[in-house]
């Protein structure tokens, strides 16, 4: 068998240390930018995509090559992930930027960017250089970071979104604070698109919402948990349409959890306003019954709704007002989860299920498989302008290979995040990825990823 | 004294009402008859709990309660320790779960909780050994409080089932108001609840309740009246315009307590806001008021929850850390 042949079911004998070209053959390429989705190959080379499509490797490859079976699995861009918490700097014993950045790269995740929320806050340049340094030197996801909006997150004074936008920030945003008033959050939408950037609201009118709370209904009442209404988020985002419409700003409201909220956003955009939305998997693969018996492992912000609701956010991202899946990582240590309901931490980690909990959504027949890795990939670096996220010749080769169909149960203990509070835990799930590429660098390589992409990363 | 029933409780804690079933908590109130004997006699010691250790772990500051268990467990023979958690270890930073390890460590045979936090009391007894309480969490349970409520009730009426009991006043704050609900349905009563409307919690009428914002009209026709201690620690912002305005409209004044049966009977968890959920002289009616019955009844209730969750200490293995 010549040196570099290609092995049917497996991977090609490698040399590692001497190649410079990676070749991907027997894939089923998908770009959902372009909505390619065929099979073919594709071939990295320096860190970037040289080339794909059918046919296009020698007969026989040269030397400098190796060649990968993908055993006909999927093989897109890899995941761009608009809304992580990182804890670093700060909190690292929570999670860092570098367990983090292998936890991202595990769940498929190419480029992730992180909220504002550390200690000290991301409102300065400084800051942001310190992120984009630390992400250069990780050298796994490429992380980039929102500035906040306000100085200190304290909702009151602007911060030097140009400055920060030239040092790299993606978007403003005051984290998992509403920006609460109406003025600077005119003003900030204002200012910031001078500058192109995005505003992105955690919206949940705050006088109506409650850190110790939880959905408000039935289920709040028998625990006697305060309850936050869905109401609390279609009240903030309607505002803040009316103020999209006053400032022609770019808005993004994160993580949507009501169908109040989800038509709000709908018709703004029928109006043709600048608007776009996300969610995270615990809103479409959960409801506020996850809570139980005060499990604060179900405890999020904005808590987990009816199933009214969330059958809403599926029908949003069925007929494209929900724009995006982000993983909304928030990890949190024992100390901040093991307590009673109204003083535990809100927030899951969600690096590693993003992939395979929207893949559900395939599986349940909700969304294509195209339609569901734009949402993960395409759709949101074109919100933040991240040249990422799609196929191109000559743009970074950020991969991920998937099998779609793998059948797998969520097992935190084995997760590189730091932190493992998931309600997920155990859940069965089809579908994984395999390998994930990051600059053309083999990154992560599960157990199931061909040899030769094992060996690359093992290497690295 | 009555021969000691022979009810077998089969749970381990006593966390809620929610989720008994009318054979339990019968079984609760026949043992809770025997005990109000008990205490009715010059000597009131009991032995049952000889040579038992039992904690009242009270993070929220309470005197009744602790009073009413402390005494109970004294009655039954048991060593009772009181820690009032909310003025120490809490303030040096120790966790619910720490001081849970802490206490488990020393082998106590039943824990009673107070907690201001919904679902704490849950998450402590998930952590100990022994048999816990609740003693009050949060807005969520009370369930001595409402077996002593209708060991009083069925004292007074002969039953429980086919009543109409009207609880009245602030409900979304009250525990109390939750662990009576699921008690009388389980039981067969008819229950409604009766407040202004920013004091009823959303889809409380999922509890199995009629709701009503109207208090003549909710007090038409009912057999018992609950009424609830406006919690004013408790709440945030405004929920009613002034006292005055809400003893006008939600106060059980004579007036109000006309349009119930006639053989009505007033209740009240304690301790009672004089002239702004209840008038005077209403609560001091000693043809219509049961306070301070329910107090004494209490006494017996804790007794005999003590009594049937330590009955069970004795198992192998049970109090191992």
């Amino acid at each position: 068998m010549p040196r570099h042949a290609v092995q049917p079911g497996g991977g090609a004998r490698t040399q590692p240390a001497v190649s410079r070209i990676l070749a991907f053959a027997n894939v089923r390429l998908i770009d959902p930018a372009t909505k390619l989705d065929s099979m073919g190959e594709l071939v990295v080379a320096d860190g970037l995509i040289a080339d794909f499509g059918q046919n296009i490797l020698p007969q026989q490859p040269p030397s400098h090559m190796t060649v990968v079976d993908g055993g006909g699995q999927v093989l897109a861009p890899a995941l761009v992930d608009m809304r992580v918490q990182l804890r670093e700097p700060g909190e690292e014993h929570k999670e860092n930027m570098e367990s983090g950045g292998a936890a991202a790269v595990a769940g498929g995740i190419g480029t992730m960017v992180q909220l504002p929320n550390t200690s000290p806050i991301i409102d300065d340049v400084s800051l942001v250089q310190f992120i984009e340094r630390r992400s250069r030197t990780i050298g796994l996801a490429d992380i980039r970071v929102y500035g906040a909006a306000t100085k200190s997150l304290s909702g009151n004074e602007l911060t030097e979104m140009g400055l920060m936008s030239e040092a790299g920030a993606v978007g403003f945003t005051d984290g998992e604070r509403t920006i609460a008033n109406a003025l600077v959050m005119r003003r900030a939408l204002s200012y910031a698109k001078t500058f192109g950037q995005l505003i992105v609201q955690h919206a949940e009118e705050p006088s109506l919402g409650t850190e110790a709370g939880m959905n408000e209904g039935e289920i709040a009442t028998r625990l006697g948990v305060p309850g936050i209404p869905a109401a609390a988020e279609v009240i903030m985002i309607e505002r803040d349409l009316r103020l999209v419409e006053l400032t022609g700003g770019r808005y993004h409201a994160a993580h949507v959890s009501t169908a109040a909220a989800i038509e709000a956003i709908r018709q703004a955009k029928r109006r043709g306003l600048d608007v776009s939305c996300d969610t995270a998997p615990p809103y479409f693969a959960l409801n506020e019954t996850a809570v139980g018996d005060y499990r604060t492992f179900a405890k999020l912000s904005p808590p987990l709704r009816s199933e009214w609701d969330r059958r809403a956010v599926v029908e949003g991202l069925a007929d494209g007002t929900i724009d995006a899946i982000a993983s909304d990582h928030a990890p949190h240590d024992q100390d901040s989860k093991r307590l009673p309901f109204a003083q535990a931490a809100a927030g899951i980690i969600g690096l590693e299920t993003l992939l395979p909990l929207t893949l559900e959504l395939v599986h349940n027949k909700h969304l294509g498989l195209g339609q569901a890795l734009a949402k993960l990939t395409c759709n949101p670096a074109l919100r933040l302008g991240l040249a990422k996220g799609r196929l191109g010749r000559g743009a970074s080769a950020d991969l991920v290979l998937i099998d779609p169909d793998r059948p797998h149960r969520i097992d935190v203990a084995g997760f590189k995040s730091k932190s493992k509070n998931s309600p997920f835990d155990g859940r069965p799930t089809e579908g994984m990825a395999l390998a994930t590429l990051v600059g053309g660098r083999v990154v992560h390589a599960a157990s199931g990823a061909p040899t030769a992409l094992r060996e690359l990363a093992a290497s690295r | 004294m009555t021969a000691r029933p022979e009810f077998r409780f089969p749970h381990r804690h006593l966390l809620g009402i929610e989720g008994l079933g009318p054979d339990e908590i019968t079984g609760l109130i026949d043992l809770s008859e025997s005990y109000v004997e008990q205490n009715r006699r010059p000597d009131k010691k009991g032995s049952v709990l000889r040579g038992r250790t039992q904690i009242n772990l009270f993070f929220e500051t309470s005197t009744r309660t602790s009073t009413s268990f402390e005494l109970a467990g004294k009655r039954l023979g048991a060593d009772v320790l009181n820690m009032a958690v909310a003025s120490s270890a809490i303030k040096k930073g120790e966790t619910l779960i720490d001081t849970a390890m802490t206490l488990n460590a020393m082998h106590p045979d039943v824990l009673v909780v107070r907690h201001p936090d919904s679902g704490a009391v849950k998450l402590l007894s998930e952590k100990v050994n022994c048999s816990v309480i609740n003693a009050g969490d949060g807005t969520h349970e009370h369930p001595t409080q409402a077996l002593l409520d209708a060991l009083t009730i069925r004292r007074n009426k002969g039953r429980i089932g086919g009543l109409l009991v009207v609880i009245c006043g602030d409900v979304a704050h009250s525990r109390v108001a939750r662990s009576n609900i699921h008690l009388l349905n389980a039981m067969g009563a008819r229950v409604r609840v009766v407040a202004p409307p920013t004091l009823l919690p959303a889809e409380i009428e999922r509890l199995g309740v009629e709701a009503f914002t109207d208090m003549k009209k909710g007090l038409e026709g009912a057999d018992i009246i609950m009424m609830l201690r406006l919690q004013t620690e408790r709440m945030r912002g405004s929920f009613v315009p002034s006292i005055r305005e809400y003893f006008h409209f939600f106060g059980l004044d004579y007036a109000k307590l006309a349009l119930a049966k006639p053989d009505a009977l007033i209740m009240h968890p304690g301790p009672m806001n004089r002239g702004v959920e209840i008038d005077s002289e209403v609560a001091d009616d000693i043809d219509r008021s049961l306070i301070r019955q329910q107090v004494e009844m209490g006494v017996a209730v804790r007794m005999a929850c003590l009594d049937m969750l330590s009955s069970r200490v004795a198992e192998p293995g049970r109090n191992q850390p």
